[in-house]
């Protein structure tokens, strides 16, 4: 690892003007990918702005139609959030499926998604969520937040504070873990909204693991609207590599999709098996 | 940069360079050497540590996120002889050339602690973080089911 400066943030705002007065620093919140990233020589930042004791960024509370969760909480507090495993059960299930217990103790939702690695288990949960990312400046829709991989709407000095996820009428996540690594090989969110309050009859269905970045899959968002069989994914950014070949990934999501939608209803429903 | 925590019970202090892990600054600092660096890549799990009662893979934390925190390393588990876990790993052998061990204990403690009466398939889960690449993973789910029965009298 280059040595850096350690600083531990103040306040946000305080947060903002350290990495806005310095090109090379770098927030730190779980660090359970940039850590790893700097011991490997890939980064050296000059400097981390520790921003994990800021309480104001730690939470989970319901507010009118959405929860709102803080940026700097734990996986580990998503996951066995009561509220939220009743309500929102897609997210706690997601939050707890993410790399292992230590990992889920240190690691947090603001860095998952500032990260977005297009084979993180957040993504997915906010763009189907239709979440709004909360910053020290605006607010960012799920929908134009990710960009690709590795790739997102933050300016380089931006640090999200909180998440509001859309509080959906049913949802769940499935998931195909890389054996070894824990992330997704495939990842299918499914949510289900009141007609008015999404495309699609209210249907989102995100998908992250299989393609360059998250995205949204609106062929099995129609296909649930319609009770129609849901068509092979076809998509020319699906990763191919040593792990998988692309024609594997696709079919995994297919899978993971249905495993969703079993998990989603109480019994399963043949409109929401695959296609062959 | 200086930093304070309470190890094993006891306040220490140091004064190590920013980007110092904590799993360095247990064993190269204050000499704690039960606590095994395996991988360095946070996959293996043989460095975890409880920080706060929670385990976490100490080289992949620096030493200053753990400053004010209380920190449990291999050697603060058995102040008064060995952990119930300990005992465990040693009655049903769960452990083979013992690298991993000190990990695997670590995160059992804290499993235990979040959930007194695992399954075999929630201890699986609770020690997905923890690799023994000699492979002895079926007697390290019965000590943690050993252990389990002894402190909380669940049925093995």
């Amino acid at each position: 690892m280059y040595a850096f400066k350690y600083q531990r943030a103040e306040s946000v705002t305080s947060a903002a003007e350290a990495l806005s007065a310095d090109d090379a620093a770098k927030v730190l919140s779980g660090g359970m990918t940039l850590l790893p990233s700097m011991k490997h020589r890939l980064i050296g930042p000059s400097k981390l702005i520790d921003l994990t004791r800021l309480t104001d960024l730690i939470g989970v509370r319901e507010q009118a139609d959405h929860w709102w969760v803080g940026a700097a909480t734990r996986h580990q507090d998503v996951a066995s959030h009561l509220g939220l495993q009743k309500t929102v059960p897609g997210l706690a299930q997601l939050a707890g499926l993410i790399g292992d217990p230590q990992v889920r103790a240190r690691g947090t939702l603001g860095g998952s998604l500032a990260n977005n690695d297009p084979s993180a288990d957040y993504p997915a949960a906010a763009l189907a969520l239709q979440a709004d990312i909360l910053t020290e400046r605006r607010n960012i829709q799920a929908d134009d937040f990710f960009l690709g991989m590795f790739a997102t709407a933050l300016e380089p000095d931006e640090i999200i504070t909180g998440v509001r996820f859309r509080t959906p009428l049913r949802s769940a996540y499935a998931k195909f873990k890389h054996p070894a690594s824990g992330y997704a090989m495939a990842g299918v969110f499914v949510a289900q909204y009141p007609p008015a309050v999404a495309d699609h009859g209210g249907w989102r269905v995100a998908v992250t693991g299989v393609a360059n970045g998250v995205f949204r899959w609106q062929e099995a968002e129609q296909a649930l609207v319609k009770g129609g069989a849901t068509p092979a994914l076809q998509r020319d950014d699906v990763i191919d590599d040593v792990h998988a070949p692309a024609a594997y990934r696709t079919h995994l999501a297919m899978l993971m999709l249905v495993q969703a939608c079993q998990a989603f209803f109480d019994h399963p429903k043949p409109r929401c098996r695959a296609a062959p | 940069m200086k930093l304070t925590l309470t190890l094993n019970g006891t306040p220490r202090s140091a004064d190590v360079p920013d980007r110092t892990l904590l799993a360095d600054l247990l064993r190269d600092t204050f000499g704690m050497t039960g606590t095994h660096v395996g991988c360095d890549t946070s996959q293996c799990g043989c460095c975890t540590v409880n920080v706060d009662d929670q385990a976490v893979k100490s080289c992949t934390m620096l030493a200053m996120q753990a400053d004010g925190c209380k920190v449990t390393t291999i050697e603060g588990l058995g102040a008064n002889g060995l952990h119930p876990v300990q005992q465990a790993f040693s009655q049903c052998h769960g452990l083979q050339c013992g690298f991993c061990t000190p990990g695997m204990v670590m995160a059992s403690v804290d499993l235990l602690r979040r959930n007194p009466k695992p399954t075999p398939a929630q201890i699986a889960e609770g020690l997905s973080g923890n690799l023994c690449r000699c492979t002895g993973y079926v007697n390290i789910i019965h000590a943690v089911q050993l252990a389990s029965q002894v402190m909380h009298g669940n049925a093995p």
